[in-house]
């Protein structure tokens, strides 16, 4: 004979996840190192954003990156140019980096670096406005690019990566000449569902606007003391 | 997603001391997340064939947005895509009340008594 019967769970499908981004930023916190997430549609100029912000922050703030490409590691050896360490993380169909692959990613770090020495770890997340938003890595601060030429809708249109982030570049504002963008509307549709955001307008290509973005980046990574803990192994 | 969920579901099957048949699955999914119920549905047939999950059918409730504007002291639903505003006062989106939610809600299960 047999029986149904029902069993309530009430579980979070991003539970394990959440822990594990907690976990990353337990190690974070004891190595006294900022970790930022940047996030974007494919395009927007995350790539050459890092680039600029190596070249300009590499001597005074010791940087490394953690990659996530879907199957190459072009951008990670654009950024190797640099002289940072660049852990690349290859997510394979995975459309967007989850915690247990930064693990990997500061597993790797730890192995071949000494990650307190660091200040700053930046995380490229892949090429993607939807799901990179629902999948924390243990990050301290999330940011989205959005360039001028992907619309004004865009924040409307996937609103949960723009409602999460603390910082929004608008990119390649030198192209607004040519276009009919308005700036203003861009960050009007995103205070709409994230009032407190800070949205910087930078163009990589003539620099515009980057001093901004290197002062927001030194004031989150302001190098803090590393918190004296025996030595933490990533389980 | 789709992985997430059936780890989970895993996870608490495995845990249980007799080994039950799942027959449906309860999932509560909000309005204002990532999850497209269609796709999570045909990937959720897919990935669970010849599983512990074969044959479980997925049953997906969808939970409104809806936001509480604190100046109005009422709630509101926002229009996602089009405005997330308060659309009294344009209070900006704060206070999600329902939408964000990704949850196994409950399982149903069919046991052989002897």
């Amino acid at each position: 004979m047999h029986q149904t019967f029902d069993v309530a769970l009430g579980l979070n499908l991003l539970h394990a996840n959440q822990e594990g981004a907690n976990h990353n930023r337990a190690h974070f916190d004891a190595w006294g190192v900022t970790c930022i997430n940047l996030m974007s549609s494919p395009g927007a100029g995350k790539t050459v954003l890092l680039e600029k912000t190596l070249a300009a922050l590499k001597t005074d703030l010791a940087i490394a990156v953690i990659e996530g490409d879907m199957t190459t590691e072009l951008d990670a050896d654009r950024l190797r140019q640099y002289g940072v360490p660049v852990i690349a993380i290859n997510t394979g169909r995975s459309c967007h980096l989850d915690a247990k692959m930064v693990a990997g990613g500061l597993h790797q770090l730890e192995q071949d670096y000494a990650p307190q020495d660091f200040d700053l770890v930046l995380v490229e997340n892949v090429g993607n406005l939807v799901c990179p938003a629902e999948f924390e890595v243990g990050e301290h601060a999330k940011v989205a690019l959005l360039s001028v030429t992907e619309g004004e809708d865009k924040p409307l249109k996937y609103p949960i990566m723009f409602q999460e982030a603390d910082c929004l570049l608008i990119t390649k504002v030198d192209l607004v000449p040519y276009l009919d963008v308005d700036l203003e509307r861009i960050a009007a549709n995103v205070r709409q569902m994230n009032p407190a955001v800070t949205i910087l307008p930078v163009s990589a290509k003539t620099g515009e606007g980057l001093d901004a973005w290197f002062a927001w980046i030194r004031a989150i990574a302001t190098p803090l003391p590393a918190i004296p803990t025996p030595a933490v192994a990533i389980s | 997603m789709t992985k997430a969920l059936i780890t989970i579901i895993r996870n608490w099957w495995e845990s249980q001391p007799e080994k039950t048949q799942i027959s449906k699955v309860h999932l509560v999914v909000g309005e204002f997340t990532c999850v497209e119920p269609a796709s999570l549905q045909f990937a959720f047939e897919i990935q669970t064939q010849q599983t512990f999950l074969e044959g479980a059918a997925l049953e997906i409730q969808t939970s409104p947005l809806i936001a509480f504007c604190h100046r109005c002291q009422q709630e509101y639903r926002p229009e996602i895509g089009i405005q997330y505003a308060c659309p009294t006062c344009r209070s900006p989106l704060e206070d999600i009340r329902t939408g964000r939610e990704l949850k196994v809600d409950r399982i149903e299960c069919t046991a052989l008594i002897p």
